[in-house]
């Protein structure tokens, strides 16, 4: 990236952890600026209410988002609609603001009929096809020589589109952050890869996870720039994301953001932090939520009126709970779907696979309607 | 019609395919101005341009990470590992990601690729050039696994595997990269994927075999004849999905069976087929199906000409089942 014919490099932070700005911003909009934050509180409130469901038994697993809301919504709001974001665990909240609707959502979270990845993903693995999010493993890093592949797919196709790849700090020890961060620097695929480097891979500490941890530096390895952004502060990680993704657009080729921020939570519904993480660390993190930060930026600035904020959480949480509602009365897929979808026609063999146990099924009251043999 | 090697029958698939269909990409390590290292894609980059025919850094990860995301945004990558045996740092790729992409996403992602690679042994490659792997792969649901053994059904399943809508390992048998020659038709045909090749037609014995062990088979087949053992050779030519009905069939009608593999015998290819006939015809056999493979050991150097069956050991497994 030469600095002579772009504006300088955009700043790590543009709003100090009070929510007053650090010096001059640009003219913004304050519609676009409340979107932000509407965006970023539905993550939050979906994120409690999943959690809540979990709790109470009636959804497996949630990887809560919790603290990483500016993280995900401030770089995905840099993307253009046309644009890819290949998902790590916890970008569902980005998948919403461009366009996952929230009963496909919830619906991936009962992993039922409406879900559809049919309900063969466990739960917090979305995918929305309209808005180019595909489907993640669950294999960390994986996806990055993907959206590396896709890029190029798009450079050959001559497609204006940016592919943005989003991983954890704990995946750039990966097999796919190597073999992807290589091959899109030697081929100049327009992408950017999104790290959201919140310190901790489950309960391995980034000190544990390299020995360089300033991860900007491994860009260079690869021929590549890399820049770090305050991932709690929505509107810097917009402004650096951004610019990256207009310089991949121009064909400047990839570049690495690290986007540094705090996973509040557990590693998930099954994890316990308090076994490998100091209260002091957490406390530290809580003074940094990205939303209270920026609800404290906009009311300076007379943004958001008084109670503007309570009234919006309330109408979040009135939509998702309705949303809640439907989709739990929704029943799983058929039994069939048990080995479609394996190949793009279901084999012979699959076929006589599932017509034997279909007879037990059958057998046993457990095949409904649909659920008969297949013809052979 | 051209009479070509197996190789020559590679080079003519893949250009075709590319002719035939812009999106058809050709990449791996070495496979530009070389031509790979067995010159399968010689030229390709000559006559199609280094943004069709590439070389890629040396990462087999990357180069079958990267192909399912192309495949994942419209093009039809055909992908080259080098030797089968360095698949393995792609493994994860293709076992996790290409296989289960159409599954986990609900049909809303699939992988349309190709990975070509040659395997097996015969040309003092030692442990890591002679490898086949085949049975690692035939465990995967979502993959299709397949393995020419002719000149014309080389460049007939190759395009049949490029236009598949699921990714497909296309297993080079090496071995017989020069050493067969055949009649190839011109142009873009179709040998459809899961169906078998009789080989040779028999009444008393059938052999299933894929690859190199086809001709192998058929000169034991020869051998067995001229001792009065009639023998049916079958090319099963795609491994997954395997053509289950047609190998029953096949076994049924003689009652008596071998299975031929250079891989290693435990839980090798030659075990499905074995079980597949326990389960569904036991009650038409009259021997127990046997099986000549490779060692249950690494692969050898020096003495890979022994580890390797040979016709003499089919042709003794054929007297077996056939005077049992
Ligand atoms: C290849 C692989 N190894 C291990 C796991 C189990 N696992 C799931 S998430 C995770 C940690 C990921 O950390 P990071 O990349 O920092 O993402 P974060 O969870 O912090 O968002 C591990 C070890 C996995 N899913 N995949
Ligand atoms: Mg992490």
């Amino acid at each position: 990236m030469t600095a002579t014919s772009t504006p300088a490099t955009p700043r790590r932070r543009l709003i100090d952890e009070e929510g007053v700005p650090e010096g001059k911003l640009r003219n913004y909009a304050d519609g676009w600026l409340k979107d932000l934050l509407v965006h970023m509180l539905r993550v939050r409130c979906v994120d409690q209410r999943m959690l809540k469901l979990q709790r109470a038994g009636r959804i497996g697993f949630v990887g809560s988002m919790l603290g990483q809301e500016a993280a995900m919504i401030g770089t995905a709001a840099a993307l253009e609609p046309r644009d890819w974001l290949w998902s790590g665990l916890r970008e569902g909240g980005a998948a919403l603001m461009r366009g996952l609707p929230l009963a496909e959502y919830v619906a991936q979270m009962y992993c039922n009929s409406n879900d559809t990845a049919k309900g063969r993903q466990m739960c917090n693995h979305f995918q929305h096809k309209g808005s180019h999010y595909p489907s993640w493993s669950s294999v960390i890093g994986t996806q990055i020589p993907h959206g590396v592949g896709a890029a190029f797919a798009a450079k050959q196709r001559k497609l204006d589109e940016v592919h943005a790849l989003y991983f954890g700090d704990g995946a750039t020890s990966s097999n796919g952050f190597h073999s992807g961060m290589n091959c899109a620097a030697v081929w100049k695929v327009p992408c950017v890869f999104v790290c959201v480097d919140n310190g901790w891979a489950i309960s391995v500490p980034n000190k544990e996870q390299s020995a360089q941890l300033d991860f900007t530096k491994k860009a260079l390895a690869y021929g590549m720039p890399g820049f770090e952004v305050d991932g709690n502060d929505v509107l810097a990680c917009y402004e650096l994301m951004h610019w990256l993704v207009v310089h991949a657009r121009s064909g400047a080729g990839p570049a690495l953001l690290v986007v540094k921020t705090y996973r509040m939570l557990g590693h998930s519904s099954s994890d316990d932090p308090t076994k490998y993480r100091d209260k002091a660390e957490v406390e530290l993190w809580e003074k940094r939520d990205p939303i209270r930060r920026y609800v404290r930026f906009l009311e300076g600035r007379g943004a958001l009126g008084k109670g503007e904020f309570e009234e919006l959480e309330g109408r979040l949480y009135a939509e998702i709970d309705r949303i809640v509602h439907e989709q739990e009365a929704t029943p799983p897929m058929p039994l069939r779907s048990l080995v479609e979808d394996v190949y793009a026609e279901v084999p012979r063999h699959l076929r006589l696979q599932y017509n034997e146990f279909a007879r037990i099924a059958e057998r046993h009251g457990e095949a409904q309607k649909g659920d008969g043999a297949f013809p052979l | 019609m051209a009479n070509l090697t197996l190789l020559q029958a590679i080079n003519d698939g893949l250009r075709t395919a590319m002719k035939d269909d812009p999106s058809v990409l050709v990449f791996g390590e070495d496979v530009g101005k070389k031509g790979g290292v067995f010159l399968a894609t010689e030229n390709l980059q000559r006559d199609f341009g280094a943004n069709r025919c590439f070389d890629t850094p040396l990462s087999e990860d990357g180069i079958v990470g990267c192909a399912i995301g192309m495949a994942m945004n419209g093009l039809r990558p055909v992908a080259e590992i080098q030797f089968q045996d360095f698949i393995f740092p792609a493994f994860d790729q293709i076992v996790s990601e290409a296989a289960k992409l159409r599954y986990r996403s609900g049909g809303q992602y699939t992988a349309p690729l190709v990975i070509r690679t040659p395997y097996g042994g015969g040309i003092r490659g030692g442990l890591y050039h002679s490898q086949s792997g085949e049975a690692y792969f035939c465990h995967t649901p979502g993959l299709k696994v397949v393995v020419p053994s002719t000149p014309h059904d080389a460049k007939g399943l190759l395009l049949a595997a490029i236009a598949d809508p699921d990714p497909v390992l296309f297993l080079e048998p090496k071995a017989l990269y020069r050493s067969v020659k055949g009649e190839v038709p011109e142009g873009n045909y179709k040998v459809p994927l899961s169906t078998l090749r009789e080989a040779r037609a028999g009444t008393q014995v059938t052999v299933f075999c894929y690859g190199a062990m086809v001709p192998v088979t058929l000169k034991a087949a020869e051998e067995a004849a001229a001792s009065g053992i009639d023998t049916r050779v079958i090319d099963l030519r795609t491994l997954l999905p395997l053509d289950e009905e047609g190998v029953l069939e096949h076994a049924k009608s003689t009652g008596r069976v071998v299975v031929v593999h250079e891989a290693p015998r435990f839980c090798g290819f030659g075990a499905e087929i074995s079980a597949l006939i326990a389960e569904h015809a036991i009650e038409y056999m009259e021997a127990p199906v046997v099986r000549v493979t490779g060692f249950d050991t690494p692969f050898p150097n020096t003495l890979e000409h022994h580890y390797l069956p040979d016709h003499r050991r089919v042709l003794d497994a054929l007297e077996r089942v056939a005077h049992f």
